[in-house]
């Protein structure tokens, strides 16, 4: 296969066979102080003090109780949210819908809360409530479910024509007055207040406040945790997710896993738009930016955090508090709060840059080794390889393996491509 | 005659508003048949239009502005490329970190500017220079001449640059590769094509071609005025129109068009409206958000459709989305 003369690639790239725990923390840590430090850069260059600037981001977010109560707000959305995607993504799902989905279950959170007003309990109608957001952002997420488990429809382009969609629903009952939501008045429509009866509850500890959305927002971390690592749901989610054949092949009926997970993960996202309406961070009322862009945002924590509920959070405390923070240092310094985009933006370009180092190896490739790697592989030639191929890397135990899987690329590539073509036709 | 001065204003309105799409379809059709599905538009416009905006405000000259726009947003093209193509990055994340940082950066250097009193203003000759070109002596044929000469330099040339790409992707060998790369990686390279240069090749012109749009956004649209949403989902719904013109820039042109007219009728609906007070009298009664919504349920209804239909024409590239690593072929 290989002659002589070849030219070959000056860096050889593989992949890791075995992940190390520590490198990967190791590397994010790095990933994101390149990117405050370029963040820096950034806020250098137009004109600001970069240290001034990160120090009031982090005062703006722990210098007083009120900063940390519009933090804990601004954290709990994206964390629901993101935790509610990464069900999805866990099937390989890409549901780019989340801000649709946070909009129907808000709407219908709003609309169910409309038509109660205060005829039952509190708690019972909270609850209604809630249920009802969960049920309209799940059903909006299934409708494309439907689709991609029946046509094998793109659920990624769906998705994003469906948040659009539900925003000019959203838009179209706002501007166009229709009584039953609109607030009386003359002026520019608003939306009505919710009824007291059904606003989530605050909790005061000390100087501290914040409305019960911070426990559902817990148990149900905690629930997808325990969902998608100990139970069999959980489990037949990331065998669909890794090869749908292997999952039909095993007997799982994979069109009903996938309807199912798509609920799940756009239910959990509808229950923000609920908590959204009914909490305190929208005041008790729909909006048409009840979103705050939380949709988009979700899907990057979900990814960095690479779908670890445990990783999630912190991710979503760290972007929760380049939002506050950023939002605080504009009014302080008036630098602009898009800032905090662009930083986040930043960590997400190093983060994906990083990973390629966790993920594949680079190794350099000597000329010696290219004659013998050109020589008929058998195991002899497996071992002076070892030796004499320079790496970059100083694991040892894994030099060994990569080796090894590249002499044997040579030979079983001829299989290998017989099989991907018997895949495909059985994927006809 | 009023009836038809008013269809041709409307029509003429949808070619000023469909050409920033054009070029962000375009340009996302070029990215998306080598293989790479870029969601960046939005981003990768909005850096085209804040470099090439301010570039063309203080030189004083279109042609800068235009070229700056193109080569900030080949630049996002190139960072695409770098991250999913030589090191592998998940492409819809990237795309999306490209659209929050574009439009962050857009909106940061955009305000910053505007607080500090330094933000650009387009000079007259310059804002003459954009706004009314079109071809003298033939703008000047009545009803013909507003519908085909009338218009500023950028709408000519995005339909120029469409009409190129469509015969670079379709006619030509090197569009052929470049299809093959998109549909196919692994057979594309064991005939010798060079994956990752055609897509990096492929990702940053179409960049380029998008951030034309942007400027397109700035200097046209919203006429030199800063606002914090410069492209206002004009990128996204480029992205849909790419399926909507099912992969193809011919298709894009008239797409680019109907979407325009859809986005031109959501504040000229009245024209039509008046000028036909019988037969047309009921559009005044359609809520502005329904056009709003329009381009979103349509390419949603074409994605459903093209999925049951099983098409094998003018659908996505097999290979879009998908890193192409060559020892896992």
């Amino acid at each position: 296969m290989t002659h002589n003369n070849v030219r070959q690639p000056l860096f050889q790239i593989s992949k890791r066979t075995e992940q190390k725990k520590g490198l990967g923390i190791l590397v994010n840590l790095a990933a994101v102080l390149t990117a405050l430090v370029l963040g820096g850069i950034f806020v250098a260059c137009l004109g600001y003090d970069p240290f001034k600037f990160y120090a009031k981001v982090f005062a703006g977010c722990f210098e007083s109780p009120i900063y940390i109560k519009l933090l804990i707000r601004t954290i709990i959305p994206l964390l629901i949210t993101s935790i509610g995607l990464s069900v999805a993504f866990k099937m390989k799902f890409w549901n780019i819908g989340a801000e649709g989905q946070i909009l129907m279950g808000a709407l219908s959170a709003f609309t169910v809360s409309l038509l109660l007003k205060d005829s039952v309990p509190s708690f019972l109608g909270i609850l209604i409530v809630l249920l009802s957001g969960t049920l309209g952002g799940g059903l909006y997420g299934l409708i494309v479910a439907a689709f991609k488990a029946k046509f094998n429809t793109n659920e990624t382009l769906l998705t994003l024509m469906f948040n659009y969609i539900a925003l000019y629903i959203v838009f179209y009952l706002l501007n166009n007055n229709v009584k039953f939501f609109i607030a009386a008045g003359n002026g520019i429509p608003t939306f009505k207040l919710i009824d007291k009866a059904l606003w989530l509850s605050e909790i005061k500890i000390g100087d501290l406040s914040f409305d019960t959305s911070l426990f559902i927002a817990i148990a149900i971390v905690v629930f997808v945790a325990i969902y998608l690592k100990f139970t069999k749901q959980g489990y037949q989610i990331s065998v669909v997710g890794d090869s749908p054949n292997t999952a039909k092949y095993a007997g799982m009926k994979v069109k009903r896993i996938m309807l199912r997970t798509m609920f799940l993960s756009s239910a959990i996202i509808g229950l923000v738009g609920a908590l959204q309406v009914t909490g305190s961070a929208a005041s008790h009322t729909m909006s048409t930016g009840i979103t705050n862009g939380v949709g988009w945002t979700a899907i990057i924590v979900a990814w960095l955090a690479k779908l670890n509920p445990i990783a999630i959070v912190v991710v979503s405390i760290l972007m929760g508090i380049l939002e506050q923070g950023s939002n605080v240092a504009r009014s302080a310094m008036g630098i602009s709060a898009a800032m905090a985009d662009v930083l986040q933006g930043l960590i997400l370009f190093t983060i994906l840059a990083f990973d390629f180092f966790i993920n594949y190896k680079v190794t350099r490739r000597k000329k010696f080794a290219l004659q013998e790697a050109s020589a008929p592989t058998t195991e002899t030639t497996t071992d002076t390889d070892k030796d004499s191929t320079p790496q970059l890397t100083n694991e040892n135990g894994e030099e060994n393996n990569e080796v090894t899987e590249e002499n044997n690329m040579t030979c079983d590539q001829s299989i290998n491509e017989i099989v991907t073509d018997n895949d495909k036709e059985g994927k006809e | 005659m009023e009836g038809l001065m008013a269809i041709v204003t409307v029509l003429a309105s949808a070619l000023r508003f469909g050409a920033p799409l054009l070029f962000g379809t375009t340009g996302e059709i070029l990215t998306e048949k080598s293989g790479s599905l870029n969601l960046g538009v939005e981003g990768t416009m909005a850096i085209g239009a804040i470099g090439g905006f301010i570039a063309g405000a203080t030189s004083n000259s279109l042609f800068v502005g235009m070229l700056v726009a193109f080569l900030c947003s080949s630049l996002c093209g190139l960072l695409f490329s770098f991250l999913t193509v030589t090191l592998k990055a998940n492409q819809n994340v990237t795309g999306l970190a490209m659209t929050i940082f574009g439009v962050g950066l857009c909106q940061l250097i955009g305000q910053t500017l505007k607080t500090k009193g330094k933000f650009p203003a387009m000079s007259e000759e310059l804002t003459h220079a954009v706004a009314s070109n079109g071809i003298p002596g033939l703008r000047n044929i009545p009803v013909l001449g507003e519908l085909l000469f009338n218009y500023n330099i950028f709408v000519y040339i995005s339909i120029i640059v469409a009409i190129i790409a469509w015969v670079f992707m379709f006619k030509t060998k090197a569009g052929l590769r470049m299809r093959a790369v998109g549909e196919n990686p692994g057979a594309a390279d064991s005939v010798g094509i060079n994956v990752d240069r055609t897509r990096y090749i492929n990702n940053t012109i179409g960049s380029g071609i998008m951030g034309l749009g942007g400027l397109y956004m700035a200097m046209i649209i919203n006429i030199g005025t800063w606002n914090d949403n410069w492209i206002g989902g004009y990128g996204w719904i480029a992205v849909a129109l790419v399926i909507f013109a099912s992969w193809s820039p011919a298709r894009a042109i008239g797409g680019s068009f109907l979407f325009g007219l859809l986005i031109a009728l959501q504040s000229q609906v009245s024209i039509l409206a008046n000028a036909f007070p019988t037969a047309l009298g009921w559009l005044n009664k359609i809520p502005v958000e329904f056009y709003k919504m329009l381009p979103f349920v349509i390419t949603a209804l074409v994605i459903i459709i093209n999925s049951i239909g099983k098409k094998k024409e003018g659908v996505q590239p097999t290979a879009c989305g998908v890193n192409y690593y060559r020892e896992e072929r």
